[in-house]
């Protein structure tokens, strides 16, 4: 079962390098992390994750070694607007940066994502009614660039307002980050929002928020057959003996037919002695079995 | 459940080979292909020697192609790639063709009868500069030569062997050359050019060795433009860059001489701006003014002569000589639905040599290029042939006032193609012209049961093989019950329309369209795409369907739009718009009105929608769905992709109630710093998927997540969008997303290090697939991603299914929280590529194969099976019988599953697939230079019987049990009685 070990091992290996992380690229995490030292997967011959991009913050699986890092605290706007009106404050999203370099090049991840919803106004109350009277759409709209808003461009997201209001307004923002750049945001409410959207008011005015900051996964790489080839033990390993199968499972094919010669055989050697107890001969069992066999055809002469 | 498994294993073996190779026979039988060579550039005949005569010819296309006089059919035929763009081409001795091309930098030879490279030289130089090719039968040390300009260099070059013999550097940087002339039987070389644009220059060079002569140089006050025409070999003719005063320089021996005339002294009416038309006839050149083509003739010193003013659609020939000392040249004037044909000696314009007239299809256009040649008539006298270049691109040859032969390689630049069903067969369309009687059809049965049962001779063998592949049942102007026979409607770059029959590949109709044709309001107008506009069935069946032209007039994205509606079973343009507005995008919308006529959206430049057809019906369709339209934009050079709804009618001050204003709802901004857009795809609108749920090995079931509003995008890193290989793995990375375009979210989003473009992706179903360059494995790969939806997956058990408490049947919102899960692998892929289709069927319900357009011009089926993420390297027996294929790190190329079999479609630009009626059955068109057309059954043809099937010997089997059946029973009867009198 030396295979299953591999591949065990194998999908830790891609378990493990699907959480990069700036500090994965340093030679001491390679160290200090035994599994990859022990390995000797192929992932070790390929070159590490690339350093210009920077990785996904989800979930801190490790502590990072803490020497170059920095952390500030940072603050980025979200703006809605309720229909084709102009954008306004909303609320504020805070999150730490965590910056620290790594071979020159800086990697910058935000974590720790607090938002804080400003609640409406009456003013806002009217018109988030009045979206909700004519299923229009709620907008939102977030800095491209988290460090220098609004970056290149505004990310704006919609969503029709009927979408929102359960027992408070709830909503589901999933921003997806690329280092501080903001690609994407898909804002909408938590559950599901079936087609003839019906005029539901809130009972509360107050806002639920949800946020996942979500960064790229890494593909999986194609898988190499190569390297288990070579090192002979394993390729032998591939060889998986065939489970035994049982005596019926494995001759099932034969033993059919033969059962029903052997049930033909026997039904014969029992109508046999039938005949003999009848006391006919043989010779004139002859046309009465023809008879028989007749049968069928003059039944198709009649009809 | 030992024989449940003996089934699935059985079950699963067979399906392991769903190769569906072709036999030898049955090649052509389905399928066909058809080559062409693209717009004609430069021509040059091969008349000299007995034996087969034969045209050489290099095109806009960059194919070198010989081409048989008699019957226009292609000798051999070179494709040298986009890049290496042919200058010029010539015959010399009388074996080579030479072709000069990527910017004067290759010199080549080839062997006229068969085509084989002979040699090739690079040359290089100081600079750019235009490129001349000159063949001369000078001798140097015993080999001739030929004179090549190119780069700022000039170059004899060996014709034997390629070698370069000498070589004489012009690196004057302002240096612009603009003929190399011979004059005949002497051994020097002109080099002539401007300097600085105001100063002429020539260059006398001794052609043994390369040794400059002589170097004179004039001033003039005005600056040159462009072209000179050779008025003779020691005279040109050149106009200053207004336009307006007429140069002409002779430089005999090495003096240069001038004589500057205004154009208006030679013509009464002011011209305007007049440009050189390049020419090569002695004593005489052609000026084009905005009005017409002037023909101007130079007596003696400098002194011009008007000789012909004619209309703008007259073109000419360069010289011929035809015997010692005379040239001819070809005129073509249109004039109505004719064209004349003049030959005429260069020294007395009055006279012809030739004049024909010979009646042309409209649908060609104008004449665009004209080539001539001449031959011995049987009476001693002198013929001409002329190969002409059609507007449409098509090649004719014209000889004794006839077209010989035509091409229509208008065909080899397809832009879009659509299908269109054919007419169905009613009692009163005649289709007697293509039925058999039924004596020939007994005949070809009989024929067909003689091969079956191994009694045929091999000319009955022949006749079979004619038969099946001249069966005039697939060439039939009739919907068939399969529904393979069908039109498909291409637009080529020339503006034409083709519709191609599927049967057998022929025109069936072609129509040069009057919407993209040149005209003062439309300066370049191009073609954009096709769409269906009318499909009739049902209520509307006795219109013709009908095909949507979009085209616009210029190359930029705000240029007006243009739109034509075509009958697509006449080919007459029934309506043609010239549009207010441009076209950034064609939405074809899902709803039709009472004619059957499918509603489109078209948006501006501006954002700005605007529905067509503009009748009252259609609003008041369009207004029922008015706020469930969307639609996005790709910004590649920005990274920006945003989504759009509609808002109001245009607040423009033309009141317009078919355009309506949008709103932005959604956008996603990419870094510009880390990502570019290489590559978008979206699933097909007609694709049908059969099942939603896909049900897995432990009888479990996933949902596919199936969406027609999915798109998929493919950025990769700026600095590794070059070629492969000018990055390094750690720079660069491929990223790819899959969005929902209703409300802008990122379904999935991942990334493939030390992965670069050309990304070449396909999305079916819940499904994408997409092919790309590793750096670090140094291999192509091919990666799939199975998207899946888990708010349906608790739906599994069956007790929720009888009570009725599952969401099933809900509708699906965009707006609701996608709750998917994906699955991806990437495997290793031999070939790259340079197009991906997915097979598409009527229900799609037979299982589905890529085609994969490879770099060797083939297209090449590959089960999807092959790239299911689900794949591992032990797959469990439920698996297996699944059809789960065990793990491998690279996809299989098997051999036999290349569906163009032994054919190539050089320039394989994309692959189409259209559904035929037969659910077993799609339709496969590929096309770029060629054509090539065939059916193709993924899983089989397991619903129908397959053409060679012998209706005869079943028929005759059935008759043999009948008669067995009735002499049986007569027998028994008689035995019977027999048994019974006993």
């Amino acid at each position: 079962m030396k295979w299953v070990k591999v591949i065990v091992s194998f999908i830790l290996t891609l378990s493990f390098l699907s959480f990069p992380s700036c500090a994965f690229q340093s030679d001491e995490l390679l160290v200090d992390d035994e599994e990859f030292g022990l390995e000797g997967a192929p992932q070790h011959r390929s070159p590490e994750p690339i350093p210009t991009r920077s990785p996904p913050v989800t979930s801190p699986t490790r502590k990072r070694h803490s020497d170059l890092d920095s952390d500030s605290k940072i603050q980025f706007s979200l703006d809605h607007a309720f229909g084709d009106s102009d954008f306004s404050p909303a609320g504020t999203f805070s999150a730490r940066l965590k910056t620290w370099s790594h071979g020159g090049q800086f990697c910058q991840t935000l974590t720790k994502l607090r938002f804080s919803r400003n609640s409406f106004s009456d003013v806002e109350k009217e018109k988030f009614k009045n979206l909700l009277e004519s299923d229009d759409f709620y907008r939102i709209r977030l800095p491209s660039n988290v460090l220098s808003p609004p970056g290149r461009d505004f990310i704006i997201s919609s969503v029709k307002a009927r979408c929102l209001p359960r027992e408070s307004l709830d909503e589901h923002f999933v921003i997806h980050m690329e280092g501080v750049n903001v690609l994407a945001v898909n804002y909408g409410s938590p559950g599901s929002c079936p087609y003839p959207r019906n005029l539901k008011l809130p009972a509360k005015w107050s806002f639920s928020s949800h946020t996942v900051l979500k960064n790229s996964e890494q593909a999986p790489r194609a898988p190499v057959f190569t390297e288990e080839i070579l090192g002979g033990e394993n390729a032998e390993g591939e060889v998986v003996q065939p489970a035994e199968r049982s005596f019926w499972a494995k001759y099932w094919m034969y033993l059919i037919p033969l059962g029903l010669i052997v049930m033909n055989a026997i039904t014969q050697a029992m109508n046999m002695p039938e005949e003999q107890a009848t006391g006919q001969v043989p010779a004139q069992g002859q046309p009465s079995a023809g008879a028989v066999q007749r049968g069928p055809s003059s039944a198709v002469r009649r009809r | 459940m030992a024989i449940m498994s003996f089934i699935f294993a059985f079950f699963f073996f067979s399906s392991l080979q769903p190769i569906l190779s072709l036999y030898e026979d049955q090649v052509g039988l389905m399928d066909w292909h058809q080559q062409y060579i693209g717009k004609v550039k430069q021509a040059v005949f091969h008349t000299h020697k007995t034996g087969r005569k034969r045209v050489v010819a290099s095109t806009e296309q960059n194919i070198i192609a010989t081409l048989d006089l008699r019957s226009g059919e292609i000798f051999w035929r070179h494709v040298l790639g986009p890049n290496d763009v042919v200058d010029g081409i010539d015959i010399a001795l009388g074996k080579y063709v030479i072709t000069l091309s990527s910017g004067g930098s290759i010199l080549r030879a080839w062997n006229l009868p068969d085509g084989q490279m002979v040699w090739e030289s690079s040359l290089h130089g100081p600079k750019h500069s235009k490129s001349l090719l000159l063949t001369t039968n000078l001798i140097i040390e015993k080999d001739n030569s030929l004179i090549v300009f190119s780069n700022g260099r000039l170059n004899a070059v060996s014709c034997i062997d390629g070698e370069v013999l000498w070589k004489k550097d012009f690196e004057e940087e302002s240096l612009e050359v603009q003929q190399v002339i011979q004059p005949p039987g002497s051994d020097f070389i002109y080099v002539v050019g401007f300097a600085a644009s105001s100063q002429f220059e020539t260059y006398k060079i001794n052609a043994k060795n390369g040794e400059l002569l002589k170097h004179e140089s004039t001033a003039f006050s005005g600056r040159f433009s462009g072209e000179v025409s050779l008025v003779s070999s020691e005279t040109v003719a050149a106009l200053d860059s207004t336009g307006s005063i007429l140069l002409t320089i002779s430089f005999h021996n090495g003096k240069i001489s001038s004589q500057q005339t205004p154009v208006s002294n030679l013509l009464e009416d002011s011209p305007g701006l007049a440009v050189i038309i390049h020419s090569s006839v002695t004593g005489i050149f052609a000026i084009k003014t905005d009005a017409a083509t002037i023909f101007i003739r130079v007596i003696g010193e400098g002194k011009l002569e008007v000789v012909e003013k004619t209309n703008h659609e007259t073109v000419v020939s360069d010289a011929l000589s035809i015997s010692e000392g005379q040239q001819a040249f070809a005129l073509v004037q249109h004039a109505g639905s004719n064209i004349h044909l003049t030959v005429k000696p260069a020294h007395d314009w009055d006279s012809n040599l030739l004049k024909e007239s010979i009646k042309m299809d409209q649908q060609r256009g104008f004449v665009h290029k004209v080539f001539i040649n001449n031959y011995i008539r049987t009476d001693r006298s002198h013929g001409f042939r002329a190969l002409i270049v059609m507007e449409d691109h098509s090649l004719l040859l014209l000889q004794q006032g006839a077209i010989v032969w035509s091409r229509e390689d208008g065909l080899a630049s397809i832009i879009d193609v659509t299908t269109s069903e054919l007419p169905v067969e009613k009692a009163g369309v005649s289709v007697a012209k293509v039925e058999l009687n039924l004596f020939e059809w007994l005949k070809g049965h009989v024929l067909k049961l003689k091969g079956t049962l191994m009694l045929a001779t091999p000319e009955d063998i022949a006749a079979i093989q004619y038969m099946r592949l001249k069966s005039s049942e697939k060439s039939k102007m009739t919907r068939d019950h399969n529904g393979f026979r069908k039109l498909l409607i291409a637009l080529t770059r020339a503006g034409k329309l083709f519709a191609l029959h599927t049967g057998d590949g022929r025109i069936v109709w072609s129509h040069l369209l009057q919407s993209l044709h040149k005209s003062e309001s439309c300066r370049q107008p191009i073609g954009l795409n096709l769409h269906q506009w009318q499909v009739p069935h049902h209520h509307a069946l006795d219109e013709n369907p009908s095909v949507l032209v979009v085209g616009r007039c210029g190359p930029s994205s705000d240029a007006l739009g243009v739109l034509s509606l075509v009958d697509s079973y006449t080919g007459k343009e029934f309506s043609s718009l010239r549009l207010v507005h441009s076209v950034a995008q064609v939405i074809p919308l899902p709803y039709t009105d009472s004619t059957e006529q499918r509603l489109h959206l078209l948006i501006d430049a501006d954002k700005h929608a605007h529905l067509y057809p503009k009748t009252p019906e259609a609003i008041d369709i369009f207004q029922s769905e008015f706020s469930n339209v969307y639609w996005y934009s790709v910004d590649d050079d920005n990274g920006i992709i945003k989504g759009y709804a509609l808002k109001t009618k245009c607040s423009g001050n033309v009141a317009d109630e078919f355009c309506f204003d949008s709103r932005e709802l959604w956008s996603i901004v990419l870094p510009s710093e880390s990502e570019k857009i290489i590559t978008t795809a979206t699933r097909k609108l007609n694709e049908a998927v059969h099942t939603q749920a896909k049900l897995i090995a432990d009888q479990d079931v996933m949902y596919k997540y199936i969406s027609s509003n999915l798109l998929f995008v493919a950025t990769v890193a700026p600095k590794a969008s070059g070629e492969i290989g000018s990055v390094t793995p750690e720079e660069s990375w491929l990223v790819v997303y899959l969005i929902d375009t209703v409300t802008g979210r990122v379904l999935h989003r991942m990334t493939h290090h030390g992965s670069q473009g050309p990304v070449q992706a396909v999305l079916s179903e819940n499904w994408v697939v997409y092919h790309y360059f590793n750096l670090r494995a140094h291999r192509y790969e091919m990666s799939v991603i199975e998207i899946y939806d888990q708010s349906r997956a608790d739906n599994k058990d069956v007790w929720k299914l009888v009570v009725g408490n599952h969401n099933l049947t809900s509708p699906v919102s965009s707006y609701s929280r996608a709750e998917v899960i994906t699955k991806s692998q990437s495997y290793f892929f031999t070939h790259s590529l340079k197009a991906i289709a997915v097979t598409l069927t009527v229900k799609g319900i037979t299982s589905k194969q890529l085609l994969i357009g490879t770099i060797g011009d083939q297209v090449l089926a590959l089960d999807k099976r092959f790239l299911d993420p689900r794949r591992s390297v032990n797959p469990t027996q439920a698996e297996r019988e699944e059809g789960i294929i065990p793990l491998t790190d690279s996809l299989p190329i098997i051999p036999q599953s290349y569906i163009t079999h032994s054919l190539r479609v050089e320039g394989l630009q994309s692959i189409i697939t259209v559904a035929a009626k037969l659910e077993s059955t799609t339709l496969v068109f590929a096309h770029g230079l060629d054509l090539f057309f065939t059916h193709y059954a993924p899983s089989r043809t397991y619903d129908s019987l397959t053409e060679d099937f012998s209706y005869a010997l079943l028929l005759i089997t059935i008759v043999a049990l009948v008669a067995a059946i009735f002499v049986t029973w007569i027998l028994s009867q008689r035995k019977e009685l027999q048994d019974r009198w006993r």
